[in-house]
């Protein structure tokens, strides 16, 4: 419901906006531009400049040879580029076998994250059974919890069974969070029934609608969570920190965090080191920025 | 009539059957995530706060010591240290990004050239790791060539920060990279809570008259009020809960200064293997989220207006 009214909401908007400027013509040109729109332009310039900068800054020294990094005054672009500040980090440190890592670590959590919870809520949104709101309850009650308080029994569980330094440890506990099952619960309830009816009428088993009506139905907020989960994966630091001890099962965050403690002072090498691990996100922001933008209106990062 | 009563039996016995059935495989839907969460959420929830009444460091047997940690914890001056470094930290941020992300949303949700490359800018350290950025960060705090000394120095600041090897102001640099890192995640919904007042509401007031002042204090800010309530508990809970950016720019240092909640609770269970000490410690942290969300939401009658 909610969705669905944000959604017409924003093309009724969209579709002023597109009557506005028929009417008062080209709103963007200067002549017609109001002066308090420039000058909010021109604060916008320079927020954008204080958002930016760091990551400019970053990769323009991370071409630097190690001399002309503590050059003064500091160059915004550097004499000559030297790429092979990349390849040296590539060797002293195994950053492909970070990114492996993080990878199949983040895949992993967000595919089971989006199994398990579409399950969980479509037999919260669909069935009726003894304890469901008890539970559901339960559920909504554990996203008050800070995960500081279940990390370190997760790390003495994953200890005793021996997962320490593995893919199972690294991703099963980070899977059961209640903020998914309670995404998808609230859209499967704004799906009409009707939908499924017809698929009943037909003799289909539940398991049946679930998969080819309501999966499908729910693209949008699957989707949603699929990004949340997946950035907030890849960027967690605690988890790897305190079950990774073997350099081969580190994370890009784990791997990055240690590189920084062994080459402290070498600037050019650590902003390598930096762009690396900045390049993967900024592909998911490029892909995932709707679904992200509409996963932190919905309720939020917990964590 | 005996006919009718037998067929009843039978309706009432399948309708019986259909319940059970639907219960059953409601629970098959329902397990794969439930066990989960009774192992991993509510198993280690429990679990965690009986580890806090005992002395364990995994190595030999735990012994029990009621509230012993506890007690241990509120006597000790280095969690008064701790508290008061996270204290000063929520101070630092909260109000800060509350406020430079509602006036970025106000200005964001007007039709300003570029819109779209400015919400993208403001948004973009937000889907950014906070280890990579950090990274970027301590570079650029570094006292002798980092850049943010040298914009200093150039606009005449002779006396330079010596932002993180200095114990005063290594709280400060953490404060202004986290609201560089966060601010633009409650921009997002203060839009998301700006592009839902009606725009009817406006236009009543621009009949009646109303500057846009006026309509700012009378009608933006009021039917904002929920979303502005929403953004200072999610600030709040996740400004407690601060690690990442402590431990890369500054490990916790110098002398103790970054040290938060979070990272004490890291290096008791993590670094000094004191496991009951660390989760009583989580459980102290997660009353103190607890009780300020539970005064946030007894607050919110006084100045939340929901239509």
């Amino acid at each position: 419901m909610i969705k669905r009214s944000i959604l017409t909401k924003n093309n009724s908007t969209f579709f002023k906006s597109i009557k506005n400027k028929k009417v008062s013509g080209n709103i963007y040109s200067l002549g017609r531009l109001k002066m308090s729109k420039i000058v909010l332009f021109i604060i916008m310039c320079f927020v954008a400049l204080f958002m930016l900068v760091p990551f400019f800054w970053s990769f323009s020294t991370s071409v630097k040879t190690a001399g002309e990094v503590f050059e003064y005054p500091p160059k915004w672009i550097p004499q000559s580029i030297h790429w092979e500040n990349y390849s040296q980090v590539w060797e002293v440190a195994p950053f492909g076998q970070y990114l492996l890592n993080s990878t199949v670590v983040s895949v992993m959590v967000t595919i089971l994250t989006l199994v398990t919870a579409s399950l969980a809520a479509y037999a919260f949104a669909r069935f009726k059974f003894r304890g469901r709101d008890f539970i559901f309850m339960l559920y909504l009650g554990t996203m008050m919890i800070p995960s500081q308080v279940t990390m370190i029994p997760n790390f003495i569980f994953i200890k005793l069974l021996g997962w320490t330094d593995t893919y199972t440890g690294l991703i099963l506990p980070n899977v059961f969070t209640a903020l998914g099952v309670f995404l998808l619960r609230q859209f499967f309830m704004t799906i009409p029934k009707e939908y499924e009816d017809a698929a009943k009428i037909d003799g289909a088993s539940r398991f049946h609608i679930y998969l080819h009506v309501i999966l499908p139905l729910s693209i949008p907020a699957l989707s949603t969570l699929a990004v949340f989960t997946f950035v907030f994966q890849w960027n967690n630091l605690m988890w790897p920190l305190i079950v990774v001890n073997k350099d081969i099962m580190k994370t890009l965050t784990l791997g990055l965090a240690s590189f920084q403690g062994m080459y402290s002072t070498n600037w050019n090498l650590l902003m390598a080191a930096a762009v690396m691990g900045i390049i993967p996100s900024f592909a998911i922001f490029v892909l995932g920025q709707k679904y992200l933008i509409k996963g932190i209106t919905f309720s939020g990062i917990k964590g | 009539m005996q006919l009718k009563y037998l067929e009843l039996e039978i309706v009432n016995s399948m309708k019986i059957t259909m319940k059970k059935k639907e219960a059953l495989s409601a629970w098959v839907f329902l397990m794969p995530s439930l066990v989960g969460f009774v192992i991993f959420v509510f198993g280690a929830t429990i679990v965690s706060l009986l580890i806090s009444f005992f002395d364990w460091d995994m190595l030999t047997p735990a012994k029990f010591v009621g509230l012993g940690n506890y007690l241990k914890l509120l006597k000790s001056d280095s969690f008064f240290l701790v508290l008061r470094n996270t204290v000063i930290f929520v101070i630092g941020t909260v109000p800060t990004r509350v406020i430079f992300s509602l006036l970025l949303a106000l200005i964001l949700v007007k039709k300003i050239p570029g819109r779209a490359f400015f919400r993208s800018a403001i948004f973009l350290p937000v889907a950014a790791s906070t280890v990579a950025v950090a990274m970027i960060w301590r570079w650029i705090f570094n006292a002798d060539f980092g850049l943010l000394n040298d914009f200093l120095y150039r606009i005449g600041i002779s006396q330079l920060p010596q932002w993180l090897i200095n114990p005063n102001w290594a709280l400060m640099a953490l404060i202004i990279f986290s609201v560089w890192k966060d601010v633009g995640f409650s921009t997002v919904i203060f839009m998301a809570g700006l592009e839902g007042i009606p725009d009817t509401l406006y236009e009543a007031g621009e009949i009646d008259g109303a500057s846009s002042w006026i309509k700012f204090w009378k009608i933006t800010l009021p039917l904002l009020s929920p979303t502005t309530f929403f953004v200072v508990v999610l600030n709040l809970i996740s400004s407690f809960q601060v690690f990442d950016q402590a431990y890369v720019l500054t490990g916790g240092g110098p002398a103790y200064a970054t040290t938060t909640i979070v990272y004490y609770i890291y290096n008791y269970a993590f670094q000094r293997f004191k496991m009951g000490y660390a989760c009583a410690t989580a459980w102290i942290l997660f009353a103190i989220i607890f009780v300020i969300t539970i005064i946030q939401f007894k607050n919110q009658k006084k100045w939340v207006y929901y239509i």
